[in-house]
Order: C-alpha cells, then sequence, then structure tokens
C-alpha cells in the first residue's frame, strides 16, 4: 500500500490520500500534534461560522444573496424537524443545525482537489454519530424515564411470545444505530474518493487517450458533489427521526 | 507465479464482497423506482414523501457500504 511512485508505471494508492499526517514535519501523532485533519476540521468550522456571521450581519427585511443562504438553510432544517418530530423538536434545533452544517461543509470542502476529507474517517463520523446516539438516549429517559423502554415493547404484537422476539430485534437495531449511521456517511465519502484516485492512477499511464479518464473524474466529481449534500441531509434526518423516537416512544 | 493462498482468498474474498454492492444497487432501484410509480400516480402527494424516500435508499444503501467495508478490510486490514 505504502509504496513508492513510480514514473510511467500504473500507481495506483485511493487509500494514501486518508493518511493522518502532521503539518510541521515529523512522523509521530500524539494527541496534541496539528495534523492536516486538524487543519480541515478547523476550516470547517471557520468557513460555516463565516458565512452564517456575514449572513446574518445585516438582517435586513428583503435578504440580499449573502443574507438568503442562512435563512434558507434555517428554513430548511426547521421544515424536517416540524415534519418528522413536531413542535417539541425545536428545542434540539441548534445541534441539529450545527450538526448539518458541519457535516456538510466537512463533506464539501474535501472535495476541493488536495484537501483531506475529514468525514470519511470512521473516528469523526462515528463520534458524531455516538453523540447523537448517547444524547437521543438521555433525551428518552429525561422526558419519559422509564416509560421510553416502550419503544423495545410493541404493544401492538398479538402474542407475548412474539412481543419478546421484537423487543429482542427492537434492542439489537437501536444498538447498531450509531453504528451504521457513521459507517453510512463515512463509507459513502471514503468509497467516492477512492474512485476518483483510482481513476487519476489511470490517467498517468495513458498518455494522450487521458482524455476519458478526465472525462471520468469529471463526472464522477459532478456525483461526489450530490453525494456530499444527501449524505449530509440523510445524517441529519436519521438525527430527527432518532430524536422522534426518543420524544414519543411506543407504537 | 508468487503470493500465497491466503493471499488469494483475501482477493476473492474481496471480489465476492462486491456483489453485495450491486444488489444493494438493486435495492436503492427499487426505492426509487416504486417511489416514482407511485408519484406519478399522485403526484400531490409526492412532494411530501421524498424525506421517507431518502431513508429508505439510505437504509438499503447502508448494506451495500457495509460490504464495501468489507472489501476494504480484506484488501488493506487483515
Amino acid at each position: 500500500m505504502a509504496g513508492e511512485y513510480v514514473e510511467g508505471e500504473l500507481n495506483i494508492k485511493p487509500m494514501a490520500q486518508f493518511d493522518v499526517v502532521p503539518l510541521f514535519g515529523g512522523t509521530e501523532v500524539h494527541w496534541y500534534t496539528l495534523t492536516n485533519a486538524t487543519l480541515w476540521m478547523g476550516l470547517t468550522v471557520l468557513s460555516v461560522s463565516l458565512l452564517m456571521v456575514a449572513g446574518s450581519r445585516g438582517r435586513a427585511q428583503i435578504p440580499s444573496r449573502m443574507q438568503s443562504i442562512p435563512e434558507v438553510t434555517y428554513g430548511f432544517i426547521r421544515k424536517m424537524i416540524e415534519d418528522i418530530a413536531g413542535k417539541e423538536g425545536m428545542k434540539y434545533f441548534p445541534y441539529i443545525f450545527t450538526l448539518f452544517l458541519f457535516i456538510l461543509f466537512a463533506n464539501l470542502l474535501a472535495l476541493i482537489p488536495a484537501s483531506f476529507s475529514s468525514t470519511s474517517h470512521f473516528v469523526v463520523t462515528g463520534v458524531l454519530a455516538l453523540a447523537v446516539f448517547v444524547s437521543v438516549t438521555a433525551i428518552g429517559f429525561a422526558k419519559h424515564g422509564l416509560g421510553f423502554l416502550g419503544l423495545f415493547w410493541v404493544s401492538s404484537a398479538p402474542t407475548v411470545a412474539l412481543r419478546i422476539v421484537l423487543a429482542i430485534i427492537e434492542l439489537v437495531s437501536y444498538f447498531v444505530r450509531p453504528l451504521s449511521q457513521s459507517i453510512r456517511l463515512a463509507g459513502n465519502l471514503m468509497a467516492g474518493h477512492a474512485v476518483l484516485k483510482v481513476f487519476a492512477g489511470f490517467a498517468g499511464v495513458m498518455g494522450a487517450g487521458a482524455v476519458f479518464p478526465i472525462v471520468a473524474i469529471t463526472s464522477v466529481y459532478g456525483l461526489e458533489l450530490l453525494v456530499a449534500c444527501i449524505q449530509a441531509y440523510v445524517f441529519t434526518i436519521l438525527t430527527v427521526v432518532y430524536l422522534n423516537d426518543a420524544l414519543h416512544p411506543g407504537h | 507465479m508468487e503470493g500465497s493462498i491466503s493471499e488469494m482468498g483475501q482477493f476473492l474474498g474481496a471480489g465476492l464482497a462486491c456483489l453485495g454492492m450491486g444488489l444493494a444497487g438493486i435495492g436503492v432501484g427499487n426505492v426509487a423506482g416504486n417511489f416514482l410509480a407511485g408519484a406519478l400516480r399522485n403526484p400531490a402527494a409526492a412532494g411530501e414523501q421524498t424525506a421517507t424516500l431518502f431513508i429508505g435508499i439510505a437504509f438499503a444503501e447502508a448494506l451495500g457500504i457495509f460490504s464495501f467495508l468489507v472489501a476494504l478490510l480484506l484488501m488493506f486490514a487483515v
């Protein structure tokens, strides 16, 4: 995997782009080391904050083009929460909005050539999904106490034996949630970026025929733009669905 | 010829795992196709159901991503 670059041969190392390396020389990575992951996650936070601050500065009655970006995003997430989780869900709007913008911008910044895609690491998405899991479970128990366990007890099932079987299935699917949520995001991103690198490897050896891989890269790039937005949307909407389960447990 | 039996097993396994991605593709196509069929019958109700569409696609797609993950693990981690 970590082979050297050889001139004139097929150099396909699709996984090399995901290496976490320190920014200022050296090879060891400690918890305090500034790496490219730190840099690009910082840039994500910075760009989201800048866009929101610059957009909400004017507060004009008729929004300018800059102001309408936060307004449209706000309305989008607000509608999503109110449709799925109802009015009570709006209490958790800031968290969901932050989650959506962070993932969206991390996905989009990763599409800049030679950048580092932070959301294609299972560690990053795993922490995001685990935070959702822990907070949703805490909200469920805080709101309903032990009644939250009614989420696993399908009382509309005809027999007790069936209810026990369903409870086991529901319990397993509940604990698989953070796993599937994080792997979906990271896997989608990683697969797309690896495909780009594989095509780039083809372009290196084909000479004038490199036109074909370059056209392919361009179209895959368009697909990746779509995937970046859809995956941010999917992660957010699943968070809202889980939140709805915590707010209104039972079947 | 170089390499060992276990290496051959890795490559074969990774290739077989790719079948899962294709099958997940069928699943995603099923979701989207059925949505379109329903939406063309009753376009007025289609707009509200796009969220459900994306949730369905996400669940179907997740399993394809799992098989991709298995392929990656076989190639780079085992």
